[in-house]
């Protein structure tokens, strides 16, 4: 045992110079696919969706079909918890078979492990059905601002909607200050998750882009100098906000899934989504009355993508990649964004598919809560990812740890 | 000493069975060191792993400095307290004031079966129960109340962590009155009882004289154990704790897996401090104890019969354990309900429609993690019912009994919170290169396992009639024999009993199975957790109630194999 710990931090040392190499390279895809057959890739993602998950058994399914690979989902409750895994792995020298094979990642997930060296790649762009991938249109070469390299494969686009219930609510709210002013009515009938949860962060993300008069700022790291100045109209919006939020501030639903709860149990009328397609799915699963809509703001709304990334140490990287390669393929793209499956938008560009995939599309009924793509508006980019950082901290700091 | 001679076994055999408590504290106490120097190192600044490697006090200056310490440190101690105080209180009434009687039979019977229920589903059902769109409030609304919408009311969550107490009291009450049960076989509780009201002390008070002194010294060590978990419990308190700020052991799993990996350093320096406050509230307890010891002494030796006492604390003693269970059992019926409902807005009183869709969308994953979580617990609880059993003989056979500290570094893995050295523990696992998969889990199952069956068979084991022995050996029976023969039949109840619980902690355990698996190994428990950052009501209800059903059997074989395997032998229904 005493030789054991000692040796732990030597281990940990040495572990850090040995180079990432993938056993396949990613251009050649005959090579890939050869190598990934009879592999297990297991799948680290958020298992807090039922729909998320039964979308993930179904692309098991499919890439067992057509490429012999077994996928397994890993069903985590924080995307943080399979970054510390790697970690822990490179800290004890576990070199060449990771325990994860692939992650559900973005933003500062992401940027923490590209930084640390613990990811494989690049290789999405070698990806065959990269070709799809609507790369100026939508935001998949860059994450929160940090350039993405092919180091992870976009599979789902996401903006934020607000869901709001037409059997409490008269009409929709075009500002963050109409919000403001609507709670002020009625008060306790809307909250947000708690940051740092993603989706409550994103609210205070999406809040601030709309006060302030200056986005460059934004899409620059965090400069401490004028970080007060810049939040300053944040701050002032929620010391107004908090005192007529649900239980006046005092305690916040966890997750954005369990926003959807309060909404159906009456608590709450007015609820933040980072899926336009989410309510929609979710009154499919009667977990929420057919009364709920959703709308966006004037301005537009904050967008991004999800990705999915394989670490630097994955046993099974060609089957990663082989079921990185199908999650962008027209096929589990249309399942996606059908609101009765999952409701995610889609990467792709509707140009560069063929006639009859493009008609599929088009024909998806997006269900009665969705709004369309014209609808849907202005998508803002995400700010540096520093400033989810800091904000969270901030916010946490002012509101979340004792009145 | 006759016997002498005829006890002493050869030498070979003798070193085996001396050899066998200290493996046992070596496969318990081995994980747990290495654990805690995975958490103490950070703790002082260093973690090479994020290009940490300086040793310095900062991540503690850190955790003193952030504004919420004293709000998380004061409802870890206080939940702790008064969860441990109250579930104590409950069942010290409930035995005192119902010992005995059909009502008691009756809440005993209720009760038993509740302790298997994993935490995470009592506190959703408890949750939904008392919340304000909970099942109550729907039940008497709005022809009661008025509220056509539910009231804007801090009920869960609440800052002084109200609900986070009673939650942790309704789990924590079965589990001592199961103990307290295992204990009473062998307290001659009837006698004391009989001596006592014959010279007219009154129910409550003559149990309170003359039985509970003699349970509470076997249930001591399971009452620390409350203490302990009770201050530093994570999915409860996440469920119906405050959130601003939680309870110090949620935000320690909060900065733990926090992005930002420096934050594992004050991540680190919160767990040690978790330790502290732990050790810290075991040693006020212990006082606790002295000056109760003094009092009642005192109490005693006055020889007051206090028969009034019946009155009071009869009726309290039997509302608030009914309480108790009604709060689980109805809680698990709402998981139940809710495991079959499809749309159930406010006020309902009961779901829409009933639809099955929910169980076939889960059953894949319920059946797939349901004969993992079977797999594990069977094989963990085998080991550890082995090996404890093994000490406890090796303990009769060389004469040596364990010393109250290796008892207590038997414990440590319950006394110690999960979280100071779990983590540390897989850093661990990994580097013996047992990566993942089902053996690195049902190890780490040990680890929590064991101690529990130790805690439950101990007592009774200890407490087995020795003239039996002595009998048995001068008519010429091997020490196995007699083992095997005498010893294991006679504490048939027991043994299963200690199984059963063991078995029912293997299923709940979340954290390690999390972290010895690498996430790989899907339990029952894992899945569900999961599912619970969803708040998914209909997915938490299937999971919550195959959960409570897999663990129903074990309890029900305790319970009833004893039964029917001494149906003609009416002397062992102790």
């Amino acid at each position: 045992m005493k030789t054991l710990l000692t040796a732990l931090p030597l281990l940990a040392t040495l572990g850090l110079p040995m180079a990432a190499l993938a056993e396949t390279d990613p251009a050649d895809w005959d090579a890939v696919t050869s190598a990934a057959k009879g592999q297990t890739v297991y799948w680290y993602a958020w298992g807090g969706s039922t729909a998320t998950n039964d979308f993930i058994a179904w692309v098991g399914d499919r890439v067992s079909e057509d490429y012999g690979v077994t996928l397994e989902h890993v069903k985590l409750t924080d995307t943080a918890d399979a970054v510390t895994r790697v970690l822990t792995e490179k800290q004890a020298g576990q070199d060449d078979d990771s325990a994860v094979d692939m992650i559900w990642i973005n933003g500062a997930n992401f940027a923490s492990m590209k930084e640390a060296d613990l990811l494989f790649g690049p290789f999405a762009e070698d990806l065959p059905n990269w070709q799809y991938v609507d790369v100026d249109g939508k935001t998949v070469q860059t994450d929160f601002t940090v350039p993405v390299e092919g180091y992870e494969s976009p599979w789902a686009m996401a903006q934020v909607v607000f869901m709001y219930d037409t059997a409490d609510m008269d009409a929709t709210l075009p500002t963050a200050e109409a919000m403001l002013e609507w709670a002020q009515a009625n008060p306790g009938r809307f909250t947000y998750p708690q940051p740092p949860d993603f989706l409550g962060a994103t609210f205070l993300k999406q809040v601030l882009i709309e006060l302030t008069d200056d986005n460059d700022v934004l899409a620059k790291p965090v400069d401490e100098a004028n970080f007060a100045a810049v939040t300053a109209p944040l701050w002032d919006y929620l010391d107004a906000l908090t005192p007529v939020l649900w239980r006046q501030g005092q305690a916040y639903p966890a997750t954005g899934p369990a926003q959807l709860q309060l909404m159906a149990d009456n608590e709450i009328d007015l609820a933040i989504s980072f899926s336009p397609g989410e309510a929609s799915t979710a009154i499919a699963n009667n977990q929420l009355p057919d009364t709920v809509r959703t709308f966006v703001l004037e301005a537009g709304t904050l967008g991004n993508a999800s990705f999915v990334a394989v670490p630097y140490n994955s046993g099974s990287k060609e089957g990663a990649m082989v079921v990185a390669n199908f999650l962008m393929s027209p096929e589990a793209q249309l399942r996606a964004q059908d609101p009765s499956i999952l409701g995610y938008g889609t990467v792709l560009d509707m140009s560069k598919l063929s006639e009859d995939e493009r008609t599929a599309f088009a024909n998806l009924d997006l269900g009665i809560a969705t709004l369309s793509p014209a609808e849907l508006g202005t998508v803002q980019p995400e700010p540096h990812g520093s400033w989810m950082t800091r904000i969270t901290q901030e916010w946490t700091e002012r509101y979340g740890a004792g009145q | 000493m006759t016997d002498r001679a005829v006890r002493r076994p050869a030498s070979a055999a003798r070193s085996f069975w001396g050899a066998l408590p200290l493996l046992t504290l070596i496969i318990m106490i081995g994980p747990v060191l290495a654990g805690l120097l995975g958490t103490v190192l950070p703790a002082f600044g260093y973690l090479p792993a994020a290009g940490l490697g300086a040793f310095s006090i900062t991540p503690f200056t850190d955790l003193f400095a952030w504004n919420g310490i004293w709000a998380a440190t004061r409802l870890s101690v206080i939940t702790g307290f008064a969860a441990t105080f109250l579930s104590l209180a409950i069942v010290t009434l409930l035995m005192a004031g119902w010992s005995g009687t059909r009502a008691f039979r009756w809440l005993e019977t209720l009760l038993s079966p509740l302790l298997s229920v994993p935490h995470a589903a009592t506190a959703f059902g408890i949750a939904f129960l008392i919340a304000p769109s909970g099942w109550i409030a729907r039940m008497i609304s709005p022809w009661l109340t008025g509220w056509e919408r539910p009231p804007d009311v801090l009920i869960t969550q609440d800052p002084l962590g109200i609900a986070l107490t009673l939650g942790l009291v309704t789990k924590e009450v079965p589990f001592l009155l199961l103990m307290a049960l295992a204990a009473k076989g062998q307290s001659a509780s009837t006698q004391r009882m009989r001596v006592a009201q014959s010279l007219g002390y009154g129910r409550v008070s003559g149990w309170l004289k003359s039985v509970f002194p003699v349970i509470y010294a076997q249930i001591r060590l399971p009452v620390l154990v409350v203490l302990a978990y009770s201050m530093s419990v994570v999915d409860v308190a996440m469920i119906l704790g405050p959130t601003t700020p939680p309870p110090l052991s949620v935000q320690v799993v909060k900065w733990m897996s926090d992005p930002d990996l420096s934050k594992r350093l004050i991540a680190s320096a919160a767990a040690l401090w978790q330790l502290a406050l732990v050790i810290a509230a075991l040693g006020v307890w212990w006082i606790g104890e002295r000056i109760t010891a003094r009092l009642g002494l005192a109490w005693v030796e006055r020889g007051t019969r206090n028969l009034h006492l019946d009155k009071t604390t009869r009726p309290l003693g039997i509302i608030l354990g009914t309480l108790s269970a009604l709060s689980v059992l109805l809680g698990l019926l709402c998981l139940g309900v809710w495991s079959v409902a499809g749309f159930w807005g406010y006020p309902d009183a009961l779901p829409q429609s009933l639809t099955p869709k929910n169980w076939a969308r889960h059953w894949p994953d319920i059946s797939d993690s349901l004969i993992t979580t079977l797999l594990i617990a069977a094989l963990s609880v085998a080991v550890a019912v082995t090996l404890v059993i093994a000490c406890l003989e090796a303990e009769h056979r060389t004469g040596r009994s364990l010393s109250q500290k290796a008892l207590w570094l038997i414990y440590a893995p319950l006394l110690i919170p999960q979280i100071a050295f779990l983590p540390g523990v897989q850093t661990g696992l990994l580097m013996t290169g047992a990566t993942s998969g089902l053996w690195p889990v049902t190890l780490m199952h040990v680890v929590f396992v064991l101690p529990y069956v130790f805690l439950s068979l101990t007592d009774p084991w200890r407490n087995w009639d020795p003239r039996i022995d002595t009998i048995a050996r001068s008519l010429g029976t091997s020490p196995t024999r007699v083992l095997f023969t005498l010893r294991l039949p006679m504490l048939l109840r027991p043994i299963l009993t200690a199984a059963a619980v063991g078995f029912a902690v293997s299923v709940g355990q979340y954290l390690p199975t999390l972290l010895a698996g690498g996430g790989r190994v899907a339990t029952l428990t894992t899945e569900a957790v999961a599912l619970s950052s969803g708040g998914d009501r209909r997915a938490i209800g299937a999971f919550g109630v195959m959960q409570t059903l897999a663990v129903i059997a074990p309890f029900a074989i305790a319970t009833l194999l004893p039964y029917w395997m001494w149906r003609n032998r009416k002397g062992l229904h102790g």
